[in-house]
């Protein structure tokens, strides 16, 4: 068990994870360079294209150092907030983590509590100072950020390029030198802890695990301690570039099971694996069921490719588990699902997967939280779509889930960012100075106000120099109102939004004016209204098309004509219809362009 | 019963909103003319035995030809095929190039009728869209060719021209009518990419008409024209009543055509084909013996939507029985709501099995087409 190293890699988006992982692996042969592909470890062609992580995933490297052969388990994390359980329960698989810091940047909110979820784990830190090749870099300032944060020595510090291939070595020594071997015992009954899952559509779900306790055997029966579930471990191995089957694996490695599991749902990461014969007494702390965070209806753009819909988001959830989707209808959609999301991240990569991989258009409908409506009797109804909020003479009030959100930005933008926070009704908790220009902020935000573009607004305000975190601290009474968008006097379900009272009318006014921009002149005039109740709170109006003809209809345009025609003709249908009113589903996705 | 187009691809230099095919290299002319007289040669059976009763000279523009190569292309036609007895041949002409010597020449080589591009009677718009004439040049071309006994006369004129003005349009109207033509034809202008137009209208330079303007003047010149005689037969097209133009109306009710020269489009009834729109390529190929042209194979649905779009944009509207009995559709029932809608809103009258637009109809005909279109 000495020779062996369990560590994970802290860093920012954009601070070169992904990269200085491809040098690790290249240095110790674990890639050939024929395989070498830029960033190994994503390999979704979305995490490619992204420059991010979505899903966690592990490898296994050999390094020859001083004679001795170490066997070194790199678990990677996914880089988003969306993700932290993820992140938490990988953190929770290793000895040591090697802190990346961009050396032009400094550290991110997200560093930071990442960095302090490993250091409440007891791992050992290994602070890397990265692109220091680049002419704006600044080791002296980072430097110092670092040792304020972890009151490590200044010669800690590694000076690496994973670009260019420096420091990989000093990386490498100082792992096996500075994390410690993982500690456990062999004999012990079987410990092992699940830290990610993927889908593969010869074997079913690949668990990923770290053993803490005991040794696991092919052919083994086994429990899910969390689920209950019992399975045969049909095949276990080391994540080398393939998997590498083994006999067993001891207390202190990492690796996989196959054992003929179909849905990712009966795989939770943070969930404890033991004997069915000698099971533990101890299961793994910290399992934690992942709740959605957001929630937003998802319909196919064509009618007709409903069943084609839940068939391609069924294979989704195969391999992402926090995806929860049950169906939905709307009178203007249709037939839909409603989804559950880790956070917006998660929305839009649940969108593009659907797209790219399925080939399936959809529409997504108003983000949500989950509120809660709290009758006079006490009882709590969950409430994750507009339609669910009962009438408000059958509710007592209406409580929002709040977050506690940290935030790391230069000093100069200290007062645009208080200003956002307070406008998304925000209450300030904490400031601290990390060193003479970068802050740290505390908020107390209601999560429905930060699910839209909040990100996007921060990076705007600060010229990309804040980066946030965030948590759940709980619900609190809130005064929310539905707010519903009617088409000439019809109520469009799919754009109703539960809203703050003091945003509804600014919230109102704006969306009618956005839909007045997207739904095209039709053959009559429509009115776009934003009511409360039976109130309404503002109104646009579509003006009626005038003229749609072109001049000439001669010889060769006959041809041209019929196409562009019939090309428009498919656009059309593409349109849903509430009344007599033809809305384009960009329409639908209004709310989230509200600038 | 068939015409004959032939495009004739060059003109003195490019007006600012035009995308159909020419050249303002006026050098190969001859060769041009050459290659136009061997396309006719080698399609000559394109048409079948069909008499051919209009032929039309477009562009570009056709005037810039000689009054002899207009005589020789005529000539061969008539060796060709069998012209009917009171063809209607039209030529597209600018009004610089029609001076007494040259509609004199015309007209004894065999044109009839006169399509003359007015366009305005604003010589600040005139200036604007680049056209090579001044407002007194086409006025007193016009009168020319009514002396020289040119009866049969057309000219067109463009709405929604910048800058936006109802005035002008009016004005422009008023000017027209006192020419006292049996036809005149108006086009809303469409800003084309690959214009200098477009160009403009991307880089923020010129700021395109308003729909409401473009409508508004529209619907002014439905009126006027209607008040004073002109029956408005097609979308773009007014006439005294018996001066319709015989070669558009053949399009429009799906009748075959012969397209020669660059760009230029045929159909036999199923297939729809256009030459290669580049002067020099359309002449080699010519030469070698090859016609350089697309064509595309209409199927039933198509031709029946082709229909639907053309005889909807025509005064008669839509020939619901011919539809049912040649193609076997029954486009009442099976678009029954739209058209009960639209019935019901005015924009389509039914009578005697014509589905035709009304006035406010005309204004939104494609919306309507489209609703009216059958899905592949």
């Amino acid at each position: 068990m000495d020779h062996i190293r369990n560590f994970c890699i802290i860093a920012h988006i954009d601070h070169g994870k992904s990269t200085l992982a491809d040098r690790l692996l290249e240095f110790t042969q674990t890639v050939s360079d024929r395989d070498m592909q830029a960033q190994l470890l994503d390999n979704m062609d979305l995490e490619r294209e992204r420059g991010i992580t979505i899903k966690s995933h592990a490898i296994q490297m050999n390094y020859l150092k001083g004679g001795k052969e170490f066997i070194l388990n790199l678990i990677d994390t996914p880089g988003h907030v969306d993700f932290s359980y993820e992140v938490s329960r990988s953190i929770a698989a290793c000895e040591g983590a090697l802190l990346i810091v961009d050396a032009s940047q400094g550290i991110e909110a997200q560093t930071i509590s990442n960095l302090y979820l490993a250091l409440e784990h007891d791992l050992e830190i290994i602070p890397v100072l990265n692109k220091i090749d680049l002419p704006g870099a600044m080791p002296e300032e980072v430097s110092d950020q670092i040792i304020d944060l972890i009151g490590c020595a200044k010669e800690d510090i590694i000076h690496a390029s994973a670009k260019e291939g420096i420091g990989i070595e000093d990386i490498l020594n100082a792992i096996v030198a500075r994390i410690p071997s993982p500690k456990g015992d062999p004999e012990e009954p079987l410990q092992a802890m699940i830290f990610d899952s993927v889908f593969n559509s010869f074997r079913g779900i690949e668990v990923f695990f770290r053993v803490f306790n005991g040794t696991i055997k092919k052919g083994d029966k086994v429990k899910f301690v969390n689920t209950g579930k019992v399975y045969e471990a049909d095949e276990i191995g080391v994540l080398k570039l393939d998997h590498e089957p083994r006999k067993e694996l001891k207390a202190g490695n990492v690796g996989y099971i196959i054992s003929g599991i179909k849905v990712a749902k009966e795989v939770k990461v943070g969930d404890t694996i033991t004997h069915v014969d000698r099971p533990t007494q101890r299961q793994v702390k910290g399992f934690e069921d992942v709740k959605p965070m957001v929630y937003a209806g998802i319909y196919p753009v064509e009618t007709s490719e409903f069943e084609e819909l839940r068939a391609s988001m069924e294979k989704l959830q195969l391999n992402d588990a926090s995806l929860v989707w049950e169906p939905e209808t709307s009178m203007a959609l249709g037939f839909g699902f409603r989804c559950g999301f880790l956070g917006m991240l998660h929305m839009e990569i649940v969108q593009e997967r659907l797209e790219r991989e399925f080939d399936m258009t959809v529409i997504t409908t108003v983000p949500s939280v989950r509120f809660h409506a709290i009758k006079s009797d006490g009882e709590i109804v969950k409430v994750s779509a507009p339609s669910e909020l009962p009438e408000s003479n059958y509710i007592s009030h209406v409580e929002e889930p709040y977050i506690r959100a940290q935030i790391i930005t230069k000093s100069e933008y200290i007062g645009a960012v208080i200003a956002l926070c307070m406008d998304k009704r925000g209450e300030i908790k904490n400031q601290v100075y990390l060193t003479s220009d970068r802050v740290e902020l505390t908020f107390e935000l209601p999560l429905a106000e930060i699910v839209f573009d909040f990100f996007d607004k921060l990076k705007t305000i600060s010229r990309g120099y804040a980066s946030l975190d965030y948590e759940l601290i709980g619900y609190r009474q809130s005064h929310m109102v539905k707010l519903d968008i009617m088409l000439n006097g019809e109520k469009v379900d799919a754009l109703s939004a539960i809203v703050h009272r003091d945003k509804a009318y600014e919230w109102g006014k704006r969306l009618c004016e956005k839909l007045k921009e997207l739904i095209p002149r039709q053959m009559f005039e429509i009115a776009v209204q934003a009511s409360i109740g039976t109130k309404i709170i503002a109104r646009e109006t579509v003006k009626a098309m005038r003229k749609n003809v072109l001049a000439k209809c001669y010889g060769g345009d006959i041809s041209r004509k019929r196409k562009l025609l019939e090309k428009q003709k498919k656009g059309k249908k593409r349109m849903r219809q509430v009344g007599n009113v033809e809305i384009p589903q960009e329409a639908f996705m209004a709310v989230l362009k509200l600038d | 019963m068939a015409g004959i187009y032939i495009h004739i691809p060059f003109c003195k230099q490019a007006c600012h909103y035009c995308d159909f095919h020419f050249s303002t290299n006026l050098t190969n002319t001859n060769e041009m003319v050459r290659a136009i007289l061997l396309e006719l040669a080698i399609r000559k059976d394109y048409l079948g035995s069909e008499t051919i009763e209009t032929i039309y000279f477009g562009g570009g523009t056709p005037s810039i030809l000689e009054e002899a190569h207009i005589a020789m292309i005529l000539n061969r036609i008539r060796k060709n095929h069998s012209v009917g007895t009171s063809p209607e041949i039209t030529l597209e002409a600018n009004p610089d190039d029609l001076n007494s010597k040259k509609l004199a020449g015309l007209k004894a080589a065999g044109i009839n009728r006169l399509s003359v591009g007015i366009q305005t009677f604003q010589d600040d718009r005139l200036k604007l869209i680049n056209r090579t004439h001044s407002a007194r040049e086409a006025i007193n071309c016009i009168k020319n060719a009514q002396e020289i006994g040119f009866d049969n006369l057309t000219a067109d004129l463009i709405y929604a021209l910048p800058p936006e003005e109802m005035d002008y349009w009016k004005h422009d109207l008023q000017q027209m009518v006192a020419l006292k033509l049996p036809h005149i034809s108006l086009y809303g202008l469409t800003i084309e990419e690959k214009t200098v137009f477009g160009n403009w209208v991307a880089k923020g330079k010129l700021q395109e008409t308003s729909e409401d303007l473009a409508a508004n003047q529209y619907k002014y010149a439905i009126e006027y024209l209607s008040d004073l005689g002109y029956r408005q037969y097609e979308v773009s097209n007014f006439a005294k009543p018996g001066y319709e133009s015989r070669h558009n109306s053949a399009y429009w009710s799906g009748k075959s055509y012969l397209g020669i020269g660059p760009g230029a489009h045929s159909f036999d009834g199923q297939h729809r084909s256009y030459n290669i729109r580049h002067n020099h390529k359309y002449i080699e190929a010519i030469q070698s013996g090859e016609i350089p042209e697309t064509v595309e194979t209409l199927s039933d649905l198509q031709r029946i939507n082709e229909i639907i779009l053309t005889e909807l944009r025509t005064v008669e509207g839509i020939d619901l029985n011919s539809l049912k009995i040649r193609w076997r559709k029954d486009l009442l029932n099976d678009q029954k709501e739209e058209i009960d809608n639209l019935l019901r809103s005015d924009f389509v009258k039914l009578e005697n099995s014509q589905l035709s637009l009304t006035t406010a109809g005309f204004m939104v005909a494609d919306d309507i087409a489209l609703r009216l279109f059958y899905d592949e």
